[in-house]
């Protein structure tokens, strides 16, 4: 177990990096507890995965440094750094049971027999592969095989992190409940550090503490899922985040709120609010849950057009257009969607405001 | 994936069953027929049922031949496939230096086989070959052409030298096939290179090493060109393998009907082996991946 | 080759130069007079009211009985029921349900082992995928490698024939219309996942083919891509007059794609109808564990006296839909987001649990527990923070419960608000 640090980790795939979009990674420090459950969350080659592998050790950063508990581990190879990881397809050892691949890790360390049986009865028991523990571990399902992968992290007790590199994928909707499930007891229970790595927002923001938003490389916002939910730091992390994204729209300072087109939105006083004067690609943005869909003119409320609404079982998604601008709006099962009077309101606290795609502060 | 249900699919075969019929199933027919029959001349032919059979199987030289044949194969079986093996674990897996390899190992399958002969019958000769004069050069008496032993180290020589490139190249293929995630896998796990040839690398390989081990052996065992060239057969009999003792009955002094028994008896003998290692080698590796 | 053309009939449609073929002719796609681009609405509906099979009316595709048993094991057992003429139809269904199978059987690449294949009252089950006028898109991203784009989406055309200018402006049309207009002169293996795939379903869209067979063909992509396509996809196909077959295993992507679902489980169909209603009223405990993300939660319950027990504390009357329940053992389910911890409307019952586990989602928590032997996934608006092991209290309305048999098919006995879809026989 350790207390993982990058100091100013940066890595190019370029023999010789020059430009900044050589770097498949940029310079970042990031700091994570042990024993924390931490996603990276970002679209396919956004850095993702080279982070992860410069934490495993398969990759040696190009600059920067990075180490466990204040240990310096940048030149170490993978096997001296003791972390485990599983990975998106399966890998077992075909020719072995259940019970010899979870002993591997121990005996490759050259671990007493008795102790190997008792980490492999514990690890199997919890990960209710008990039953399959003699079959040849090539016969079993895809969910199965992932949590063998799994296993072989977990009898280790000296594990650091386990890595888990979208490790969901190849399994189906209904047991990756279950599956992630028993990986979030299993981090209750064993209080390893867990670094998951995916592209499903879903995933991430239900499997970890802390999720680090990555985007071309570079590290957006670092927050647990309620902040990166209420407060995006940025453009990117307000369309990634959600389902649908955030809304934005483009706006201009006007009194003390702003103008989308002809229509003043109130952005509220209780915070203070500097708008830059005339400033410029500045955007409202708002989640599709937090705007109020109203039958009819309310004060604070402006008018706006349903285009369409999608029943989506346990819950809408209303298409309306504001001027020009088209919104999705989050509504609960059952809502009664308003006509042709529907108006818009802008919850005032729920406004965000962005300068360029940072969030204004 | 894609492969359609479609009947039609035996009209396209029959071209090549037709094919089949007239290379193979024929001649193996008039073969079946030469077996049984004593014949003197044409028009002069008398039935002798299983007396060619009979005779072969008693013959004392076959016999030999035989043993040789045996013998020669599972040597070069237990040379080339490690060897093999080996080279393909050694070569480089990206730059440039994968493809010059790829090419120098491909080099010795693109030489015609009697090609094979003549360079290893002058470059082994102990007068002026390189390989000759420099062996006894190193005060080592070596003349394959006297020597019986010497006859033997050099065609099993020039066979690894000549195959265990398709060996390598097959391994290479199979290796290159497994996905990065196990190495890491394994990495992580902490095993040793010895653990990662067993339990990852040999158990991925088993179906390239089918191929290789059937498609040695049956060339192999049917070996003519190369130890014809370079040796004769000799010195006596010392490297007369099966199919050059069969050339001497048939051609040589024309007993056309031996000749044919010991062609079946023959083609059983490979299909008899052939059959052993499949089943062997698929059944050893119950756990592989399908 | 007159026998082929008289059993699909469609050569001459794609083609897009002869004359309408009979009652056989199903595709107008390419023929003169009639716009490709810009079908209006009432075009569309003009044509789908018309008696299938007739000039024009997009083709309805039945299978009549039709099983499937390859090397000794059962991949689909006698299953009839009919695609939606020109419509979207999701096949929904796990892993190994047999939704390829019946993707692989529509196309023409397998024939049944029983029952028969209609497209429209004539019998297409001997016909090869090659005289179907079928296009197909995958899971892998599946493009010629050495060809560009442009090429890759033209490679249909070319093989029908059509003249140059034909193809010029149907590859730009589909590619405009998959936005990947500006990428036409790369190779694909110099584009993103996204955009191989967009190219596939470009490459099946020009080709106007009247059964459009997609299987799974998102979910390689990335989570937020899959958002975007899914959209766009069904703006396409709502453009289209092609009867559209998208196999997926994801409840959300059947629902946001709409339309028709058959749902299928283990080589069985379990059920047809619209989506949102089959959803509402899934017929029974198989289908509502299929078409539920996060799964349904089932807990087995007695009923007696005019009232249902469930475990140790759950406890109501019966009213609404369930006044009818006769005594006995039931299965009740309820969708996580009918779970809530907190009171509201007062007709809830109640239930206390500890808790496994909470997974909060931004918007959301999930909170797991186990109740009665059974473990309860409740979805929850906003953000709570709970302790494991912490003792909650939830809260069920009883008139949001689905009540299905407790033994057998554990067949739907009664559904929120009463509404049922048309629920078939096995």
């Amino acid at each position: 177990m350790a207390r993982i640090t990058l100091h100013r980790v940066a890595h190019s795939y370029r023999a010789n990096p020059g430009e900044p979009s050589d770097f498949a990674l940029h310079p970042m420090d990031q700091s994570w507890e042990d024993g924390g459950a931490y996603a990276l969350l970002g679209p396919s080659g956004c850095g993702k995965t080279t982070l992860l592998n410069v934490i495993s050790g398969l990759v040696t950063p190009t600059q920067g440094r990075i180490a466990f508990d204040g240990r310096d581990v940048t030149a170490l190879p993978t096997r001296e750094r003791n972390i485990a990881q599983v990975f998106q397809f399966p890998v077992v050892y075909d020719t072995m049971t259940v019970a010899d691949n979870l002993a591997f890790p121990l005996r490759n360390r050259g671990i007493d027999a008795g102790t190997i049986r008792a980490r492999v009865a514990e690890v199997a028991e919890m990960l209710d592969l008990t039953a399959d523990l003699h079959r040849p571990a090539h016969r079993l399902d895809a969910d199965a095989k992932q949590k063998i992968s799994l296993g072989r992290g977990l009898v280790r007790s000296d594990v650091s992190a386990i890595l888990l590199d979208e490790p969901l994928t190849v399994i189906d909707p209904h047991l990756k409940w279950l599956l992630r499930r028993k990986l979030k007891e299993i981090h209750e229970r064993f209080r390893r550090t867990l670094i998951y790595v995916t592209h499903d927002q879903n995933e991430a923001l239900t499997f970890a503490q802390q999720i680090v938003v990555m985007y071309e490389g570079e590290v957006l916002q670092v927050g647990t899922p309620r902040e990166l939910f209420e407060n995006p730091k940025h453009l990117f992390v307000g369309y990634f985040i959600g389902s649908p994204g955030m809304n934005f729209l483009p706006c201009r300072p006007e009194g003390d709120g702003v103008a989308v087109g002809d229509v003043r939105i109130g952005i509220g006083n209780g915070g203070v609010r500097r708008l830059p004067e005339g400033a410029q690609d500045l955007k409202l943005g708002i989640r599709p849950e937090f705007l109020e869909l109203v039958d009819g003119p309310t004060p604070g409320a402006v008018p706006a057009a349903v285009r369409a609404v999608e029943d989506l079982g346990n819950f809408q998604i209303a298409d309306v257009v504001l001027g020009t601008h088209a919104l999705k709006v989050k509504l609960p099962e059952g809502f009664p969607v308003p006509g042709s009077r529907a108006h818009l309101r802008f919850p005032p606290d729920r406004i965000k405001l962005y300068l360029g795609n940072r969030l204004l502060a | 994936m894609d492969r359609p249900e479609n009947n039609k699919a035996w009209l396209l075969v029959l071209p090549v069953v037709l094919i089949v019929a007239f290379s193979a199933i024929i001649p193996l027919m008039t073969v079946v027929n030469y077996s049984v029959q004593d014949i003197f001349g044409p028009g002069q032919r008398f039935f002798v049922g299983a007396e060619w059979f009979r005779e072969t199987l008693t013959n004392e030289r076959l016999h030999d031949a035989l043993i040789r044949q045996v013998i020669f194969s599972l040597t070069i079986l237990v040379i080339e496939l490690p060897l093999g093996i080996a080279i393909a674990l050694a070569l480089p897996i990206r730059g440039w230096g994968v493809s010059v390899s790829l090419v120098i190992l491909a080099l010795p399958l693109l030489i015609p086989w009697n090609v094979v002969g003549t360079i290893w019958q002058i470059f082994a000769r102990p007068d002026i070959g390189l390989a000759g004069r420099a062996i006894n050069g190193l005060g080592i008496d070596y003349n394959y052409t006297a020597d019986a032993f010497d006859a033997w180290v050099t065609v099993v020589v020039m066979d690894v030298w000549h195959w265990t490139p398709l060996v390598a190249l097959l391994c290479y293929a199979g290796l290159r096939a497994i996905p990065d995630a196990f190495y890491q896998a394994a990495k992580i796990d902490g095993a040793s290179a010895w653990a990662i040839f067993r339990y990852i690398q040999l158990p991925k390989m088993r179906g390239v090493l089918t191929i290789a081990v059937l498609l040695r052996f049956m060339d192999s065992f049917m070996i003519y060109t190369e130890p014809f060239v370079l040796t004769g057969g000799g010195p006596g009999n010392a490297t007369t393998f099966l199919s050059q003792f069969l050339t001497t009955i048939a051609v040589g002094r024309f007993d056309v009907g031996p000749a044919a028994a010991f062609s079946i008896i023959y083609f059983l003998i490979i299909l008899l082996f052939s059959w052993l290692f499949y089943t062997a080698i698929t059944r050893i590796g119950e756990g592989g991946d399908r | 080759m007159r026998l082929g053309r008289e059993v699909s009939g469609r050569d001459v449609g794609r083609n897009g130069s002869g004359m309408p073929d009979g009652p056989g002719r199903i595709l107008a796609g390419g023929s003169p007079g009639r716009g490709r681009d810009g079908r209006s609405v009432s075009d569309r509906e003009a044509g789908s009211a018309g008696p299938a099979g007739e000039s024009g009316g997009p083709v309805s595709y039945r299978l009549d009985a039709v099983g499937k048993e390859a090397g000794g094991a059962t991949h689909l057992f006698p299953m009839t029921f009919d695609l939606v003429p020109g419509g979207l139809n999701v096949l929904l269904g796990p892993t190994l349900a047999g939704k390829t199978s019946v993707l692989r059987l529509l196309a023409g690449l397998d024939r049944p082992t029983t029952g028969r294949i209609l497209a429209g009252d004539r019998d297409v089950t001997n016909v090869p995928a090659r005289r179907r006028n079928v296009a197909m898109v995958y899971q892998e991203f599946i493009n010629y490698p050495s060809f560009t784009v442009y090429e890759n989406i033209a490679s249909p055309l070319r093989r029908a024939g059509m003249d140059r200018a034909g193809i010029d402006r149907k590859v730009r049309e589909a590619a405009a219309a998959l936005r990947i207009d500006r990428l036409l002169d790369r190779l694909p293996s110099q584009l993103s996942g996204g955009q191989q795939q967009r190219t596939a379903i470009a490459r099946a869209l020009v080709k106007e083919a009247d059964l459009l067979l997609l299987d799974e063909p998102l979910v390689n992509l990335d989570y937020k891509l899959r958002e975007e396509l899914r959209v766009e996809l069904r703006q396409i196909f709502e453009r289209r007059r092609a009867t559209v077959v998208y196999a997926t295993t994801e409840p959300l992507e059947a629902l946001l794609l709409g339309g028709h679902v058959v749902v299928l489980d283990c080589g069985r169909l379990l059920q047809v109808g619209p989506t949102i209603e089959v959803f509402r009223n899934p017929a029974s405990v198989d289908v509502g564990r299929v078409f539920s993300d996060p799964p349904i939660n089932l807990l087995t319950g007695v009923v007696a006296d005019g009232e249902a027990v469930i475990g140790p504390d759950l406890r109501f009357p019966l009213r609404g839909h369930m006044a009818q329940l006769g005594p006995g053992s039931y299965r009740f389910g309820v969708r996580s987001s009918h779970l809530t911890l907190m009171k509201s409307s007062g007709g809830e019952a109640a239930f206390g649990a500890v808790v496994d586990l909470a997974e909060i989602s931004g918007s959301e928590t999930f909170i797991h527990v186990t109740y009665a032997g059974a473990q309860i996934v409740a979805q929850q608006e906003g953000v709570h923070t709970l302790r494991l092991g912490q003792p909650v209290t939830l809260y069920v309305d009883p008139s949001r419960l689905f009540v299905f048999e407790a033994e057998g098919a554990g067949r739907l006995l009664a559904a929120p608000d009463g509404r049922r879809s048309v629920v078939l026989e096995r």
